[in-house]
């Protein structure tokens, strides 16, 4: 069977910024396989939230981020930093896709002393923070953005945070300090999924837009599984008004996959080895 | 003994008993020399400037300098992430609130990612009259379990301005026990020369050997030459790198004394004394020890000088144990 992700190896250029919505919906579609794919080698795995960001990751990389598929280090690039390590899964499937993790790597995902652990370690290329312990994102992507404006960089840092990771004090300290020093440069994410660890979201997190819209960023709330409301977010926070924006992802966990989707206990999925193929079909038949 | 009711409960993590000279902010006069030419070096508070002498690199470059405010976890993230772009972050705040409040960031963040980021902490050790909760008497303790991270006690002004430049080389996360204030001058900046990794024997005599960090080490010299009047070889070996620790310089030194005082701001377990007797203990080497340190409990309030006498660290108790050997 062809592996998705390997067989249309990616012409990117840079920037990407062309893409259609569809050629979108079909990057993110891949992204869907591959996690898929990447899940059933190890019969479990952070699955849901993987499928849920998935339309996020592909309008990121394949329309928002300047980079270069061949050097991850490139000084001018801009970032994605991914606060919630445990979703690797999606992330190692898009650094797969544009080249900076290969097809041997992606392989060993989660095996024994595999480069590419069910958290996301910063010495992987393209991995811009260590990501495991939730609440260190926002604050270095802070930093990053102040890095970026000390040397006059045009470049933007995106950074992607969940809801229940809102609970972690350290996100507030670090909207705080973004809006203070007037990063515009500084893009979060929030992924809504309504899921954490114990269940459902175990605090009353809403309303989440007018806490940050509170916290001095211009901030818009979509389906985070919608790619057109997702660029036409992107394009409405493009302005340098000394704002840091932010987009409030209503997403849903599985998403692509109905049986997984309408799965209770969705934090961290384990599948029986028999159930792959009909996830798998169930996934192609909705491609939409 | 320091009254109580007459001693006034001040002295913000000054050490102000001894004759001098001083200098004042020592940091901010090194932190300011050394980035006139070095443009990648930023510097963070969370809102601790005027208290660790970093105002002076806010002055001399504002738009290097970012104040993150009360936010310590966000001073370490933030210092990762300017990191990550190439920048030489110093931070400053108190000992307490790096290894208390904001330990993850410190360990995930920074150590772990390998960030250059360069931690100046201030009023480590019993040094503050605010109580325990301001006094890091566990941080050597607490970091020096963590890889990835080098932890020096400098001993005087002299030090502090050579580390502050020194770390800047170093790759990596470096947590400093700081200065501030006025700082008293203890070595000769012509003759004495920070190593980083290297402990350096800066008294001889093998009657006895006091191995000591920090500003310890001006006890440790005053003690040796009190012994010297009596007749008595006091060596003294000072250990500003904690870690990594300069397993090789210990274990020469005690060698040739006859018993040892080891001789630090901190808590008598997990700090130096604990890596000597480990250097040691491995190298099958046995030499008499008295450790001068501070007691494992939480510390009232009180002044430094009250506080030093009260829990041992005063310049009359190392004397004894280098003199009495009690």
């Amino acid at each position: 069977m062809a592996q998705p992700g390997t067989t249309r190896r990616p012409e990117i250029t840079i920037p990407a910024h062309d893409r259609t919505v569809e050629q979108l919906h079909d990057e993110a579609f891949a992204l869907r396989q591959t996690m898929l794919r990447m899940a059933s080698d190890k019969g479990e795995g952070y699955i849901a939230q993987g499928m849920d960001i998935a339309d996020l990751l592909a309008v990121v990389y394949f329309r928002e981020l300047n980079f270069d598929p061949n050097d991850p280090e490139w000084a001018d690039r801009d970032r994605f930093v991914l606060s919630t390590g445990h979703y690797s899964i999606a992330l190692y499937a898009v650094l797969h896709r544009i080249g900076y993790i290969s097809e041997e790597k992606l392989d060993e995902f989660g095996l024994n002393g595999a480069d590419l652990a069910l958290s996301t370690f910063d010495d992987q290329p393209g991995v811009e923070i260590t990501g495991g312990s939730l609440g260190h994102g926002l604050g270095q992507a802070v930093g990053m953005a102040l890095g970026y404006r000390l040397d006059r960089r045009a470049s933007r840092i995106i950074c992607e945070l969940s809801d229940g990771e809102l609970q972690e004090g350290s996100v507030w300290e670090a909207a705080m300090a973004a809006a203070s020093h007037r990063l515009d440069n500084l893009i979060a994410v929030i992924d809504c999924n309504g899921i954490q660890a114990d269940g459902p979201t175990v605090l009353d997190m809403e309303p989440i837009a007018d806490k940050w819209r509170a916290f001095g960023w211009d901030t818009r709330e979509i389906d985070g599984n919608d790619v057109a409301a997702l660029v036409a977010a992107f394009d409405a926070l493009r302005a340098s008004d000394g704002r840091p924006k932010a987009i409030v992802l209503r997403t849903t966990p599985g998403k692509g996959i109905p049986t997984l989707e309408s799965r209770e206990r969705a934090h961290f999925v384990r599948v029986k080895a028999d159930e792959w193929t009909s996830l798998r079909a169930e996934l192609e038949s909705n491609r939409g | 003994m320091v009254d109580l009711k007459s001693g006034r409960a001040g002295g913000m993590g000054e050490i102000l008993d001894v004759e001098g000279p001083y200098e004042v902010a020592p940091l901010g006069t090194a932190l300011v020399e050394l980035s006139a030419n070095r443009p990648e070096i930023v510097g963070l508070t969370a809102d601790m400037g005027r208290f660790s002498d970093i105002h002076a690199f806010r002055d001399a470059h504002p738009d290097r300098f970012f104040n993150v405010g009360m936010a310590e976890a966000d001073l370490l993230l933030i210092a990762a992430g300017l990191a990550k772009t190439g920048k030489i972050a110093y931070c400053t705040t108190y000992s307490v609130f790096v290894t208390r409040r904001a330990l993850d960031f410190l360990v995930i963040a920074c150590a772990h990612s390998k960030a250059n980021v360069k931690i100046l902490a201030g009023m480590s050790g019993l040094m503050n009259p605010y109580g325990a909760t301001h006094q890091a008497t566990d941080d050597i303790a607490v970091l020096r379990m963590i890889p990835d991270l080098a932890i020096i006690d400098p001993c005087d002004a002299t030090e502090l301005a050579q580390v502050v430049k020194a770390v800047a080389d170093i790759e990596g996360t470096v947590y400093v026990r700081s200065l501030r204030g006025k700082v008293p001058v203890v070595f000769d900046p012509e003759e004495y020369s920070f190593e980083f990794g290297k402990a350096k024997e800066l008294r001889s005599g093998s009657d006895v050997g006091v191995i000591s960090t920090g500003f310890m080490t001006q006890r440790a010299f005053v003690a040796s030459a009190a012994a010297r009047e009596r007749g008595l070889g006091a060596g003294v070996l000072h250990v500003p790198t904690i870690k990594p620790f300069d397993t090789e310089a210990v274990l020469r030194f005690a060698a040739g004394v006859d018993r040892l005082v080891i001789a630090e701001n901190h808590q008598m377990s997990g700090g130096l004394a604990t890596l000597v007797t480990e250097a040691l203990y491995d190298a099958g080497l046995h030499v008499p020890m008295i450790k001068i340190g501070i007691q494992h409990r939480f510390h009232e309030c009180g002044s430094q000088a009250y506080m030093e006498e009260k829990y041992g660290l005063d310049q009359g108790r190392i004397t004894r144990a280098v003199i009495d050997g009690v």
